[in-house]
């Protein structure tokens, strides 16, 4: 029985962020582009290895609007490559790393392919949970249905402007960790990290027991330490992705990982 | 005259009652990340309390009397009638300050701007006709102006480049995605995403979240009110058939909304290489449902036209509304049919088009042909900018 239980969380987002967080660890959510390169599955285990809790594979978008320079970079790329959503999928579903898989997205990619039939081939592909930053809780109530249905954790975004009863439901609905948006902006690094981030993470945190992840523009391990005084977590994607786009060795990328869950530990 | 000035009924006519918490129908809404939605929500409540304010529409009104030169003209085109067959009328928004129609929706967004206490405003633009005329008005009340244009038109476009920087702008090449207007509007949504607090983002068409589609629609209707009543006083009737281009689609709906309760046909004209409402299907970009042009995982194609105005892969949501529930049709038409209708109308009546509504008139061109709009029928069309920004494109095409 237990291991059945254990074995279920090792790949449910909800679960198994929520069990590590009350088991008093900070959370560290690596994101990648999906279909970056030809080595790109192998990321997973480096992730898995260095510490990280969750990795969030992007799939790839023509419009990425939430996204700097970094990200849109290895998205074109990754288009250029021909990923698609289904080729992402398909290539994900083979692959163990052990520790639960988000996707990020759009919406026009969900919305395409239709949400049910979305929520249905990444439950396939062992993928949990998923987080859409152009759809918000207004446009999200079908969205998020179709997700509980499926027992995959719809990821709902909170912003420095957000207001107070908008607060209240996200907190309530979010599954998997509430994404608090670090900064007023794009994804993209950052010299200093932002004064609403901490502010943001203690608000969100004030009204929910789901772990409350700061991110977008985590850069270093310091900052990562910092903004975990109060938040529960933190996702990481440009400073990881810039480091792959710029062909540095798989031991540095999981050397560099590995330090921020140093800093956090 | 009662006809003078802009619409400030936005709830009573066919259009507006379609709206439903930012829809219409199914088209539209807010699909923008969470920083936004409280400015969108700002946006909405400021634009309805100034849409209800006498003295901002004085305001607004007086500005597009004196400052615009409206109301512009309604033009029997006597030569080409006669050499058609048709009584074929043009609204003259090429007329206006600045060339385009675009003026009516700055103006109006810019004193929103300026009510909402921000001290910035940006814009994208395609051909750089919405730039100049956002630059235009952020001098005017003294805002801070940045304009996104893609990289491919800001050499095609070279010269609205220059105006935009002589009015005190800056000018931000786009080189991400395609380089043209799609990606100046995901750059000019990045900006705004880090900008908000103090900056209002100027949309330059009838699209992007609710509830752009609705003001811009509303600025723009000054078209279709005084071009109904201008074409009543002349005919005493409403015109059987109402075309205008469509890039995101301002111009038109600003156009259809005055003629949306008549009997008119209402004929919307879009570039071929971006006819978002015959190759589109529904999708969700750019703060909205709408119709674009899209790839079998919905990622978005780029647009090609001569005209950059309606380089544009998608449409306004309330025309896939109005297309879907069958009360305007959508025609495109192909650059060649553009260049020859382009030349038409210089050659006879003296009046040198943009490119864009050069694709209006060539839908009437071929409609006429084809018997689509039968003889003596009358056409209103909206010629909705002048043709001073594209001599050097069609210059380079045609070695006369
Ligand atoms: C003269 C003119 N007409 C039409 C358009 C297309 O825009 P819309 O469809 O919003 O009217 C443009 C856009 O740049 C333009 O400059």
């Amino acid at each position: 029985m237990a291991e059945t239980s254990s074995d279920l969380s090792v790949h449910d987002l909800n679960a198994s962020l929520r069990q590590k967080k009350d088991a008093g660890r900070k959370l560290l959510v690596c994101y990648i582009t999906g279909g970056l390169n030809a080595d790109w599955l192998d990321m997973l285990y480096i992730l898995a290895d260095a510490g990280a809790d969750a990795v969030e594979i992007g799939i790839p978008f023509s419009d990425p609007v939430m996204d700097g320079p970094v990200i849109q970079e290895s998205s074109m790329q990754a288009l250029a490559n021909g990923a698609t959503p289904l080729s992402i999928l398909m290539q994900v579903e083979k692959e163990e790393p052990g520790i639960p898989l988000a996707v990020m997205t759009y919406y026009n990619l969900v919305y395409r392919m239709g949400e049910e039939r979305f929520a249905e081939r990444l439950i396939q592909s062992g993928i949990t949970g998923a987080i859409l930053p152009d759809l918000p809780i207004d446009e999200a109530a079908g969205w998020i249905e179709t997700g509980a249905a499926h027992s995959l954790s719809a990821v709902l975004l909170a912003a420095p402007t957000t207001r107070e009863e908008r607060l209240n439901e996200i907190a309530a609905k979010s599954k998997g960790f509430v994404y608090a948006v670090g900064l007023l902006g794009v994804t993209g690094e950052r010299e200093e990290l932002s004064e609403s981030a901490s502010v943001l993470a203690a608000s969100i945190k004030s009204r929910t027991e789901t772990p409350v992840l700061v991110g977008v523009g985590i850069s270093n391990p310091e900052q990562a330490k910092k903004v975990c005084q109060v938040a529960d977590g933190v996702v990481v994607g440009s400073a990881l992705v810039r480091r792959i786009l710029e062909n540095r060795s798989k031991q540095e990328i999981g050397a560099f990982v590995k330090s921020i869950r140093e800093a956090l530990d | 005259m009662a006809t003078d000035g802009i619409d400030t009924d936005t709830k009573s006519h066919l259009m507006a009652d379609r709206l439903q918490n930012g829809k219409f129908g199914d088209f539209g809404g807010m699909f923008i990340p969470e920083s936004l939605i409280p400015a969108c929500s700002d946006l909405e409540k400021a634009f309805y309390e100034a849409f209800a304010d006498e003295a901002f529409i004085a305001a607004l009104n007086h500005l597009l009397k004196t400052y615009a030169g409206r109301p512009t003209p309604l033009t029997y085109c006597e030569n080409l009638s006669e050499k058609l067959g048709i009584r074929l009328f043009l609204k003259r928004e090429d007329l206006t300050h600045t060339g385009s129609h675009k003026i009516n929706n700055v103006l109006g967004q810019a004193l929103l701007a300026k009510r909402m206490g921000k001290k910035r405003m940006i814009a994208e633009t395609g051909a750089g006709q919405h730039g100049v005329a956002a630059a235009t008005a952020a001098a005017l009340f003294g805002l801070d102006c940045v304009v996104f244009m893609g990289e491919v038109d800001v050499s095609r476009q070279a010269l609205n480049v220059f105006r935009m920087k002589l009015l005190g702008a800056e000018v931000v090449p786009v080189k991400s995605g395609s380089a043209t207007l799609k990606d100046a509007v995901n750059e000019a949504l990045r900006d705004w995403v880090a900008s908000v607090e103090t900056t209002h983002y100027c949309i330059g068409s009838a699209m992007g979240p609710h509830p752009y589609p609705l003001i811009v629609r509303q600025l723009q209707s000054v078209i279709g009110k005084e071009a109904k009543a201008q074409f009543r006083d002349l005919s005493g009737d409403d015109p059987d058939f109402v075309v205008a281009c469509v890039g995101g689609g301002s111009n038109a709906i600003g156009t259809f909304a005055g003629f949306v309760d008549t009997k008119s046909r209402l004929v919307g004209v879009e570039a071929a290489g971006g006819a978002a409402m015959h190759n589109g299907i529904p999708g969700v970009v750019h703060g909205m449902r709408s119709k674009f042009l899209q790839d079998e995982s919905g990622q978005i194609l780029e647009a090609e036209s001569i005209s950059a105005g309606l380089d544009y892969p998608g449409i306004g949501p309330e025309h896939a509304y109005l297309g879907t529930i069958g009360r305007a049709n959508y025609s495109y038409v192909n650059d060649e049919e553009v260049i020859a209708a382009f030349r038409v109308l210089s050659e006879t009546e003296g009046i040198i088009p943009a490119l864009e509504p050069a694709h209006a008139l060539a839908y009437i061109l071929r409609a006429v042909e084809t018997g689509e709009i039968p003889a003596d029928a009358s056409v209103m069309m909206t010629l909705s900018g002048r043709g001073d920004k594209d001599v050097a494109q069609i210059m380079e095409i045609l070695e006369l």
